[in-house]
């Protein structure tokens, strides 16, 4: 069938599906790539560049980020060769030398035999976001309320809600907040409120009429409730007690 | 303006006429008032021009032309005189009426607005025999001077628009494709890919809506070839683009301008509209049933925007983001559609290819790299300006014989081709020829046509600083080795040009180099670390001194120079003391050598370059 190809990753076969990504087929046979801004729901965006490694076609070879490049028939991946080891290893440094705190960056720089950034310690800095932009694409491509963006580029570029104020179209469901791979976006419920510090955000959390738990923001609630034409009290009582 | 055009008959028509009165014989005199000479004050000189010939009634006997860019925007204002070609420079209001008494009407020379070569000290009296054009091939950019670009006929006198008629009338689409492949054309944009070949895929590929694009959102620092051909010469690129539709079968293109180019943007929707009203554009062009729109976008102020997929993505009114191309753009592009981009370049060689043939295009430039490719040739060197030369031509040629070699009679350090992007060429590859295959293996680029000169006042580390914190700047800021990268490279750059340097520096900047080519998303970022890997492939020693010995020998470096006073050549004239921004110079009375104070010396290089008598010394 002309559909299915065969593609070579570490020097083993493995059928595809022509134009299946290259990570998704790894992935499929259990071969391990490392991700940071890869995301089984939304579009590969291809920022974070570990997925890279090598590809060879039509006699030519060279790093390409996997989460991007399709199959093709003789299509030959190396997902540790020493070239995509190195580079995987200096971006590892450059996320390490900006996220200097980061437990996640940390081991992943440590598997890659890192232990501290190569670059002068004055000029680490603490962030956490990596700015895979996961959060503005999950809030986009699968909440579908594109509450947040990025903004601005170059060093600055990061997440952010319109003009820096309250994310207004945000329904506080913590999708940015389950996505992000880093632990960047700061979401807390206390005392009957939902905050997302990130987006400015404090929405009041719905209360189950049964047990009593504040289980989900309201906002959220009545966002789901609308989109799918729902009874008024279709939320009133919490999954658990329905 | 003439009526509508509906056939290729009425356009030859229109084209004869036009000409004819081309050929009056009256005397012509072009003056550039292009984006460059505006601020020279060619806006007065054409006043000046428009007023005398009226209030003297010489409507009829002199041809009076406003043109685009002429080139050697050193010298502006410019006006050339026909016959004769003779080339007046730095031209001022108060001349306007010699020009025209005597040159104009008279055919005599007036010495005092001749070009003066800085080598022989001589006058040259024609413009092609200045040695500023004499080397160039100005097939593309020559016809800027023979026409007002906000007026279409001048265009159609000069054969404008028959390409177009060929292509439409004699040729099929795939024979065009067939010429341009012919023609070895390439990528003038930087990349070289063979623009045949480009036009032959997006074609072939699936889709009933094709697009095709002008690239014009030149953003590199001091490169306005693109500017200087939109503005001077809106038509050819318009010209180039309805054709190439046609070959690859696309009914709507879009002109990128960027936002920076006011004059090109009135320029390029002027000449639209009038095409239009000619029946050059819109629907059935020239009777042949073919139809084909344009719409002009103004770029945000993006560099980055001049990358293909991140243009489109801002044509698309999305955040001008570039994105992987391993499915190339003239199979998805434009709204996932097939789309051909080419630079602006690139599109005005296609009329020339068209009319002339792909033999006459192969002759110019070597073998695999043919044509002409136009340069903004800026720095240190004597003539700077727009040339266009024939590819393969010596570097040397182009900054010796054309540049009229370095100012004041400084010592060539290196030029950087290629934009803030490009590499920096050591003066032993002065005899490379320029194309894109040799750039590219020394360690430098083609560009969109950037040329840098740099002589022995620059400081290569502090060069390859410079534009690494533009590149940081016009990152996107998308994929981790770019934003990161460039901005890691650059603070080590920093370290070592404040003399807090290490050796081992070296080494961690050609490792971060490495990987910005390999895994960068785009080639922002793929050819960012150009300028630091070609100086420390060819000025190694210069880094070395700033790391091991603390010194800057072009003496740039603030934090490695001492500014002194020569006590035996000061005579106390007090100039730098009152131009010393920071009170550090204290004068001490006439004929005794002025005293400076190293606490309060902000090391701004003000003294020096005010000192007539060489009495300021930087160590």
């Amino acid at each position: 069938m002309s559909d299915t190809v065969t593609v070579t990753i570490n020097g083993n076969k493995y059928s595809a599906a022509k134009g299946e990504y290259v990570l998704q087929v790894a992935r499929r046979h259990g071969i391990r790539i490392p991700t940071l801004c890869d995301h089984q729901n939304v579009e590969p965006y291809g920022a974070c560049r570990l997925c890279i490694v090598e590809a060879t076609s039509g006699g030519r070879t060279r790093i390409v980020t996997s989460c991007l490049y399709p199959a093709e028939e003789g299509l030959i991946i190396e997902t540790d060769s020493p070239r995509v080891v190195r580079n995987r290893k200096m971006l590892l440094d450059l996320l390490y030398a900006r996220c200097s705190e980061n437990r996640v960056i940390k081991e992943l720089a440590a598997e890659y035999g890192l232990e501290k950034p190569s670059f002068d310690p004055e000029y680490w800095t603490t962030e956490d976001c990596v700015v895979c932009g996961l959060c503005c694409r999950v809030c986009e491509q699968v909440v579908g309320v594109s509450a947040i963006s990025l903004v601005n580029r170059g060093i600055t570029k990061g997440p952010a809600a319109p003009y820096l104020e309250s994310a207004q179209a945000c329904i506080g469901c913590g999708s940015c907040y389950y996505a992000c791979p880093t632990g960047a976006i700061r979401m807390e419920d206390k005392n009957g409120y939902r905050y997302i510090y990130n987006w400015n955000i404090k929405y009041k959390l719905q209360k189950c009429k049964v047990c009593g738990i504040e289980w989900a923001p309201v906002k959220q609630l009545e966002y789901i409730r609308k989109k799918w034409n729902l009874p008024e009290d279709f939320f009133d009582v919490c999954p658990n007690d329905r | 303006m003439p009526r509508k055009l509906t056939s290729a008959d009425d356009l030859k028509s229109l084209q004869t006429r036009l000409a004819k009165s081309l050929d009056s014989g009256k005397p012509r005199i072009s003056v550039c008032n292009g984006t460059a000479c505006r601020p020279y004050g060619s806006n007065p000189v054409v006043e000046a021009f428009r007023a005398t010939i009226e209030n003297k009634g010489l409507q009829d006997r002199i041809d009076f032309k406003v043109t685009g860019c002429h080139g050697f925007c050193e010298r502006g204002p410019i006006a050339v005189i026909e016959p004769g070609n003779i080339f007046y420079q730095k031209v001022k209001p108060e001349d306007v009426a010699e020009i025209i008494e005597k040159t104009a009407l008279n055919n005599k020379i007036i010495d005092r607005l001749l070009f003066e070569e800085p080598s022989t000290k001589t006058r040259a009296t024609s413009q092609a025999s200045l040695s500023f054009y004499k080397g160039q091939s100005r097939v593309i950019l020559g016809n800027n001077l023979k026409i007002d670009p906000t007026n279409i006929e001048d265009y159609i006198a000069i054969g404008g628009y028959s390409a177009l008629s060929k292509a439409l009338f004699q040729y099929q689409p795939s024979d065009i494709i067939e010429i341009v492949k012919k023609s070895g054309l390439r990528g003038r944009g930087g990349g070289g890919f063979p623009t045949g070949r480009k036009w032959e895929s997006c074609r072939n590929a699936h889709g009933d809506i094709k697009y095709v694009i002008v690239n014009a959102d030149e953003g590199d620092p001091g490169a306005y070839a693109n500017e200087g051909l939109l503005t001077g010469n809106p038509h050819s690129v318009l010209e180039g683009l309805i054709i190439g539709a046609f070959a690859i079968g696309s009914h709507q293109g879009f002109i990128y301008v960027r936002n920076e180019y006011p004059l090109a943007l009135k320029n390029i929707t002027a000449a639209m509209e009038q095409a239009e009203k000619l029946g050059l554009l819109g629907k059935n062009i020239l009777g042949s049933g073919f139809d084909f729109q344009v719409r002009v976008n103004r770029g945000g102020g993006a560099f980055i925007c001049g990358e293909s997929t991140a243009l489109m993505a801002s044509l698309e009114g999305k955040v001008g983001e570039p994105r992987a191309k391993y499915i190339h753009t003239v199979e998805r592009g434009l709204w996932d559609r097939p789309s051909d981009l080419n630079n602006v370049e690139t599109w005005a060689n296609i009329p020339l290819i068209i009319n002339n043939g792909p033999e006459w295009f192969n002759k110019i430039g070597s073998p695999s790299n043919t044509g002409t490719k136009i340069f903004s040739l800026t720095g240190k060197v004597n003539n700077t300006g727009l040339v266009e030369v024939p590819m393969g031509i010596k570097l040397r040629d182009i900054i010796f014989d054309i540049g009229g070699g370095i100012r004041g009679g400084k010592k060539f350090k290196a030029v950087q081709t290629g934009g803030p992007s490009g590499g920096c060429l050591p003066e032993s590859l002065l005899d490379l020829p320029v194309d894109y295959d040799t750039l590219i293996k020394a360690g430098s680029m083609m560009g969109s046509g950037g040329m840098i000169v740099m002589d022995e006042n620059n400081c290569m580390v502090d060069v390859a600083r410079y534009f690494l914190s533009f590149l940081e700047e016009e990152s996107c800021g998308k994929c981790v080795p770019c934003r990161e990268g460039i901005l890691r490279m650059r603070q080590l750059l920093n370290e070592i040009t404040e003399g807090e340097g290490k050796e081992s520096d070296l080494a961690l900047l050609e490792e971060v180099c490495q990987c910005l080519k390999d895994s960068s998303l785009c080639q922002l970022g793929g050819s960012a670390p150009n300028p630091v890997l070609s100086t420390l492939k060819y000025f190694r020693d210069e880094y070395e001194e700033h790391i091991k010995l603390k010194k800057c020998r072009a003496g740039v470096c603030k934090a490695l120079i001492t500014f002194s006073i020569i006590e035996e050549k000061c005579p106390g004239c007090g100039q730098c003391v009152k131009a010393c921004p920071s009170g550090a110079i204290t004068f001490l009375g006439k004929r005794k050598p002025v005293l400076l104070d190293q606490s309060k010396c902000i090391k701004c290089r003000t003294c020096f370059d005010i000192c007539k008598m060489g009495a300021v010394k930087i160590e």
